[in-house]
């Protein structure tokens, strides 16, 4: 490389300014040339709902983090409902949520080790796209759980409940528990999660309520599904809204972490917290009168719905188109607009009830 | 003893040759690893790597070190997602990313050398700045409908062959990379600026001119990668890439390339990358669980650092007196 002169550098850079914009006035390519291709699912092939469940698959799930305390409890749903089925449970997946790249590297070791289905919950919307077309290419039946992918990269998606109930139900929780008065906040996981994101839309269209008028969303703030972040940036939260009423987390690490600053804050009792917890997490703060009531579904039930739509999927059953049904299990369950499949109302957890639930 | 073998027990050979052998085993011993579609994945896997460990090893070999490399990356692929959604045309984002990229560099390369700061110090900071202005640019937005024929160039391969699209433009920069380091007064200059500084400046190498092209270079190659990164991933975010410069440093330092400067070869950063890049693909397809595939890494690490002390001793200790 040899020493550029700064006239030389100079003259590189008006060249390069020049052929980019010489190349905008040539039109070139722009995002309202490029169709959205990847808009409808993708069925795989004609669905014959009497086929005869297979035997002996093999179902790769793919979280979007391993050794997460909510994936592990969906993995073992998983697990349990593969081997009722007399199929095999695997999983693999990156340490960090954040880890686009690691989790496109696994869909790939799934296909190279060509297993029957993927379960998997997205990360990203886009990126699992061309490695997961890539399995379904080979064969391979893709199903999305908790967090999908663009429709047209997986066969179906198994909802954890209704995006907009979820969205809307925290919010109702809340409002009630501050006397629909007052300033709130959210506390969110990364910025980029689609589920995250989608509810938090679903609860700013649910506060346009006439009902909600005296409540305020004053702010956002994201812990990166992390607990030490989540536990700073409650502390943030409260210090820069010194009149804040309650806090909504729709992460279960960070309303864990959220409870644990409020319970041992002057905060307690005063601040309210609601969100999407697991009762195992939640059950002391719950005790100690730091949260009234949270919601969430079921990552058990999440799980083995995920494993059963992917054994549907790979015996031929259902392809993801809508309206199909297959019965696993005494259940009968019906694929809706795009392949999704909904795990079912949300289920409110409070001090009369959390007891009845362990996980 | 002969010139030879002195020179055969160079740590980068070392690597070069480990990373032989453990492709010979995977062909053989793992499933799933000899055919084209996994190679390409790994090749395309390690792309990002390889790219910034390019200008890296010219960094590192002069005594310096870049760790806003990641972050460029992902305020590149930021812009990139931002501006395509304000309806630019992609063949104008491009350059524009890329110019961007050399402004970052020049940025880092403008406080390094003017101001006197260790780069370590500077860059830890841009680090954070480079990240939290992708993350004001382009916020919880992700962007991926970017148009296919760009997204098959970065994720696809060359007919049924093992080599992604990409890989011909990596090949020239790499051959670039080679004959800069190797072959030219510049990169003779950079072994005497890392190996001493001041003595270099004696010598009449205008250090801090050298220091700041580096830096750019390191910018312009950054900011290609995150555009790489968003198209071959279809995915435009801000936290894109994140936790790269650590990938980047560890193969570089596994190549052999010394961090306190004035040693290290392109040849073995290559080897290096590729070496942590085939073994991460085939720890996963042997089912080894995250954490222990970084507890591996890790464990490299420390050898990579004390490896090459180690075959330098022994190489010393072998010459005739």
């Amino acid at each position: 490389m040899p020493h550029p002169s700064p006239r030389r550098a100079r003259v590189l850079l008006a060249a390069g300014t020049g052929l980019a914009l010489a190349l905008t006035a040539c039109g070139g390519t722009t995002k309202d040339d490029v169709k959205a291709d990847y808009a409808a699912p993708a069925p795989a092939g004609p669905a014959d709902p009497g086929a005869a469940t297979k035997k002996d698959l093999t179902v790769g799930f793919l979280p979007k983090q391993v050794n997460n305390p909510y994936f592990t409890t969906a993995g073992k749903g998983g697990e349990r409902a593969l081997a009722e089925l007399g199929s095999h449970y695997k999983e693999v997946g990156p340490g960090s949520a954040t880890d686009t790249a690691g989790q496109v590297s696994y869909v790939n070791t799934l296909t190279q080790q060509r297993v029957d289905a993927i379960a998997v919950s997205a990360q990203d919307p886009g990126a699992l796209c061309t490695a997961l077309r890539q399995a379904m290419r080979g064969g391979i039946k893709v199903v999305t759980y908790d967090s999908d992918t663009t429709p047209g990269c997986r066969n179906a998606f198994v909802s954890p409940a209704g995006a907009e109930d979820l969205g809307r139900v925290q919010v109702r929780l809340l409002a009630r528990q501050i006397g629909y008065k007052g300033e709130i906040a959210i506390l969110s996981a990364a910025q980029t999660a689609t589920n995250q994101n989608t509810w938090i839309g679903h609860m700013k269209d649910e506060l346009k309520d006439p009902k909600y008028k005296d409540i305020r969303l004053v702010g956002i703030a994201y812990g990166n599904d992390d607990a030490q972040q989540s536990f700073q940036q409650t502390q943030g939260l409260l210090q820069e809204h010194p009149d804040l009423k309650g806090i909504i987390s729709p992460t279960t690490v960070g309303i864990k972490a959220a409870a644990r600053y409020l319970s041992g804050s002057k905060y307690r009792g005063k601040v309210r917290l609601t969100g999407l917890g697991t009762p195992n997490d939640l059950r002391r703060y719950v005790k100690n009168g730091t949260v009234e009531a949270f919601a969430l579904w079921d990552p058990d039930r999440l799980g083995a719905l995920a494993a059963r739509t992917a054994v549907a999927l790979a015996s031929g059953q259902i392809s993801g188109r809508r309206g199909e049904t297959f019965r696993s299990g005494g259940t009968t369950y019906t694929l809706g607009e795009n392949g999704v499949i909904d795990l079912g109302e949300p289920t409110v957890f409070d001090a009369r009830t959390i007891d009845r639930y362990h996980f | 003893m002969p010139e030879p073998l002195t020179r055969a027990v160079r740590w980068d050979t070392v690597v070069g040759a480990l990373l032989i052998v453990l492709s010979l085993l995977s062909f053989g011993c793992v499933d799933g690893f000899g055919n084209a579609l996994n190679l390409s994945f790994l090749l395309g896997n390690t792309l990002p790597i390889a790219l910034i460990a390019l200008p890296m090893t010219l960094l590192v070999v002069s005594g310096d070190v870049d760790l806003s490399v990641a972050s460029t990356a992902g305020l590149s692929g930021a812009v990139l997602g931002r501006l395509w959604n304000e309806g630019l045309a992609i063949q104008t984002i491009i350059p524009l990313c890329l110019l961007l990229g050399v402004a970052c560099g020049l940025v880092n390369g403008l406080l390094v050398t003017r101001l006197g700061l260790p780069s370590l110090a500077v860059t830890i900071g841009t680090l954070a700045a480079y990240r939290g202005i992708a993350q004001i640019v382009l916020g919880s937005d992700t962007v991926t409908d970017f148009p296919p024929q760009y997204l098959d160039f970065a994720a696809g391969r060359i007919g049924d062959s093992f080599l992604p699209r990409a890989f011909p433009l990596f090949l020239v920069l790499l051959a670039l990379a080679a004959v800069v380091l190797h072959a030219t007064p510049f990169g003779r200059s950079l072994y005497a600026i890392g190996a001493g500084e001041e003595a270099a400046r004696f010598a009449g190498i205008r250090v801090r001119r050298t220091k700041l092209v580096l830096f750019v270079a390191t910018g312009f190659m950054s900011a290609l990668t995150g555009v790489f990164w968003a198209l071959h991933y279809a995915s435009a975010r801000y936290d894109n890439a994140t936790g790269l410069e650590l990938s980047v440093v560890a193969a570089v330092l596994l190549g052999g390339i010394d961090f306190d400067g004035g040693r290290g070869t392109i040849g073995g950063a290559l080897a290096g990358v590729f070496l942590l890049g085939a073994l991460q693909n085939v720890m996963s397809l042997l089912d080894v669980s995250a954490q222990s595939q970084t507890v591996v890494t890790g464990v490299l690490l420390v050898v990579s650092v004390l490896g090459p002390r180690l075959a330098r001793r022994f190489a010393v200790a072998r010459r005739p007196a």
